[in-house]
């Protein structure tokens, strides 16, 4: 393991029941350690969407992606460092009211990591913070004076940089192959 | 027209429309209703018991690999499914096409720990091709095509389908059967490039010490003539696989012998002198690489393979060609020269010289009629009285090293052996199913003491068929292999290997099949010759010495070309003769 880089990998599925078990045994059994994941729709009817994020070396990934497209039901997957990609995460945060109405600095805080009151009752304050993960954890760490009780964070969702859109490319291709088929059959 | 069926009567319509004609398995509650449909379909789907589901999977993977067709196994929930756990992580390893239909506990008590039920697609997804559970009888029809298509098509492999109890008993409409052709997630024959067939073109062109490593996936492309005329035209020596043997007669001047861990010395020691390896349909497997950072350090790599995941996995290629073997070697052909690679190919002869003379002569040509046989031995005088063509089936350990090493090939699809996962027990069920998959040839099956007794029971399906297997019991009351590597590594500390057997014979018998005991060298053709003549299950129980070993021999963690010849010597090149 030379390069312990955080990768990101995008993977474009059948949305089928079992799929992510089918994509986590390929990590597991290569004792690669997930961090991050989240899964939903994209923009192409019917597909599905899983981007993870994994700490290794590029040549480890690239044979588990070459593992990950084997599997029948996967569509395409594709391994991203992070200047190939525009990424997010979303964190959210529960901290005492009482604490936060406390402090003096709280307009300079929430303007300085851009972050959002979602709910504020007698006991606690929701904020929200979108970023990546340094800038959502500078506020965690920030957020710890106010008796933070609570702290989650998403897995990233990314999307490329590339002008080129590969999967809608590959999708043309095999509606192509499929109106051979079918042709070549009549 | 539309009619209205059952779930299971649709499974059967399936299976008969991809043109089965025989199934494996071994009934059970959640599959019931579809034995009793079969029931009504004797006269067009054989159904084959066998006395344990390792056993009919086993048999489906012997019956695949003989006859170029997909198996099938039928089993039952919970116990019927985990049983079929290790023929299903074999077939994956070996790329062996099967379709196994597994019933469930009905859908509605899915996830409650009901009685017979296990995850049975948690449990296979990482050793099947593909898999998926079944709840509703309309969706039957297009699982069974699709699991068809996937087992049997690209890099093969085995497929599972886990039918629930109600979708089974559950009606649905039919009108057509829609053979399945398109997958839009799945390319199972990749378009050739032409850039990569000239690449490698050039490659092959440019060489002077090329060598073709072929594997099973020559094999299953049925790739065997196109690898020979490719070979012929350029002039290159072919060495193969374990699980490539057969894809080139044992006798074709090309062929120099077998790669691996127990492999001929003449392929192993010159895959490091050559400077190109045309591996095809082969995956670097650790017992034929030997340690990685030492192997080929001569050679550029040219890697042709089905399955994109294959490259660089273990060995990093220099040039690839992603296709279908046949394809790719057929149009290889007409891109390379002529060539006369004459010292080359003699070099390869000089080495296995010094192989014939150290180790298959001793081997084969003992001379102590009091003694007991050398597994060689058997293995040679065996392929030699089985008529044309005949079949190897192998089990694992020194049996198989030894029978594989020593069978004479003939003709393509000539072993079966389990090459990846090594399954003890392997080999008497799949001699059951190449039989019915090559019923025209003599299937000769060679297991040890050991191995046998994992899947004894199988004897009795041999029974009910009247199955004509040739069984040969290599016989040292040990698990040879294991003892092998005690005696060479862990100083003769023989940690439960030997073994207190039963008398063989005498339980062949029991199932009707008749055996006899060789215990002396001279006892031997002539057992053979009954063997041969008998219509009919035969067993040999062949007594033979447990301080035989298979060599040569790479160690594991050893250069592929540091070849123990004894267990005291490794070949070096002055033991040639000039």
């Amino acid at each position: 393991m030379e390069d312990k880089t955080l990768y990101t990998i995008s993977i474009f599925t059948e949305n089928h029941v079992g799929l992510l078990n089918q994509l986590s045994i390929i990590f597991t059994r290569r004792c690669l350690n997930i961090e991050s994941c989240s899964a939903s729709r994209c923009s192409l009817d019917g597909v599905h969407k899983i981007t993870l994020t994994c700490y290794s070396d590029r040549r480890s990934l690239e044979k588990a992606i070459d593992q990950i497209e084997k599997r029948i039901d996967v569509i395409k997957a594709y391994l991203y460092t992070d200047d190939e990609v525009v990424y997010q995460e979303v964190a959210l945060y529960k901290v005492s009211t009482t604490k936060l109405l406390e402090e003096n600095n709280l307009e300079e805080i929430m303007r300085r990591h851009s972050a959002r009151i979602l709910d504020i009752t007698a006991n606690y304050t929701i904020l929200e913070k979108t970023g990546h993960s340094d800038e959502t954890e500078a506020l965690f760490l920030e957020l710890k004076r106010y008796d933070l009780s609570q702290f989650v964070r998403s897995g990233r969702v990314a999307i490329t940089k590339s002008p080129v859109e590969l999967v809608d490319a590959y999708l043309k291709e095999q509606e192509e192959r499929r109106h051979r088929l079918t042709h070549d059959m009549i | 027209m539309s009619e209205t069926i059952t779930g299971s009567e649709a499974i059967v319509r399936g299976l008969i429309h991809e043109g089965v004609d025989r199934v494996f398995g071994y009934p059970g509650g959640a599959i019931i209703p579809l034995y009793d449909t079969l029931y009504d379909y004797t006269d067009q789907i054989t159904h084959v018991l066998t006395r344990h589901e390792q056993g009919a999977i086993h048999a489906a993977q012997g019956y695949a690999r003989a006859s170029h067709r997909t198996g099938v196994v039928i089993v039952t929930s919970g116990p019927g499914a985990t049983n079929i756990i290790t023929g299903l992580s074999d077939a994956m390893i070996d790329s062996t096409p099967l379709v196994i239909i597994i019933g469930q506990v009905v859908s509605g008590l899915l996830g409650s720990d009901a009685f017979q039920e296990t995850d049975v697609v948690g449990i296979t997804q990482p050793i099947s091709k593909w898999n998926l559970q079944i709840r509703r009888s309309e969706d039957i029809p297009a699982a069974i095509a699709r699991a068809f298509y996937i087992a049997n098509t690209g890099r093969p492999g085995p497929v599972v389908l886990d039918i629930a109890k109600d979708a089974q008993m559950g009606t649905l409409k039919w009108d057509r059967y829609h053979r399945c052709n398109f997958i839009r997630s799945y390319i199972p024959y990749p378009e050739v490039s032409d850039t990569e067939l000239h690449i490698a073109a050039s490659l092959i062109n440019s060489s002077d010490r090329p060598m073709i490593i072929s594997g099973q996936g020559v094999m299953i492309a049925g790739a065997e003539k196109e690898l020979a005329m490719l070979a012929e035209k350029a002039d290159i020596p072919v060495a193969s696989t374990l699980m490539g043997l057969s894809t080139m007669p044992s006798d074709h001047p090309l062929y120099k012998g077998m790669v691996g861990m127990h492999g001929n010395i003449g392929p192993n020691y010159n895959t490091n002198r050559a400077d190109l390896i045309i591996a095809v349909g082969m995956r670097f497997d650790d017992r034929v690489t030997g340690e990685l950072s030492k192997y080929a350090p001569q050679a550029k790599i040219l890697h042709i393979d089905i399955d994109k995941s294959e490259f660089d996995k273990n060995v990093k290629s220099y040039a690839r060609v992603h296709g279908d073997a046949r394809e790719v070697l057929h149009r290889l052909y007409g891109l390379v020269r002529e060539a006369k690679h004459t010292d080359w190919l003699r070099s390869f002869d000089i080495i296995n010289d010094v192989e014939r003379r150290r180790v298959i002569d001793p081997e084969l040509n003992g001379t102590d009629p009091d003694a007991r046989c050398h597994m060689g031995e058997v293995a040679r005088k065996v392929s030699i009285a089985a008529g044309i063509d005949p079949i190897l089936v192998t089990d694992v350990g020194l049996n198989q090293m030894l029978s594989s090493r020593y069978f004479r090939y003939t003709a393509p699809r000539s072993i079966i052996t389990t090459g990846g996962l090594g399954t003890m027990g392997f080999g008497l069920p799949a001699a059951i199913g190449a039989k019915m998959g090559a019923p025209n040839r003599t299937v000769c099956v060679f297991v040890g003491d050991g191995g046998i007794q994992m899947t004894m029971q199988e004897l009795g399906t041999i029974m009910q068929y009247g199955v004509n297997v040739k069984i040969i019991v290599l016989n040292n009351d040990f698990l040879g292999n294991v003892r092998q590597w005690q005696l060479l590594f862990y100083d003769k500390r023989f940690s439960q290997t030997p073994m207190v057997n039963p008398d063989f014979v005498m339980i062949a018998r029991a199932y009707g099949i008749e055996a006899e005991d060789v215990e002396r060298r001279a006892d031997l053709d002539g057992a053979i010759e009954r063997m041969m003549a008998t219509d009919g299950p035969y067993m040999l129980n062949v007594m033979v010495s447990d301080q035989d070993m298979v060599f040569p021999m790479t160690p594991g963690g050893c250069a592929v070309d540091h070849i123990m010849i004894t267990p005291n010597e490794v070949y070096t090149p002055d033991m040639n003769e000039p």
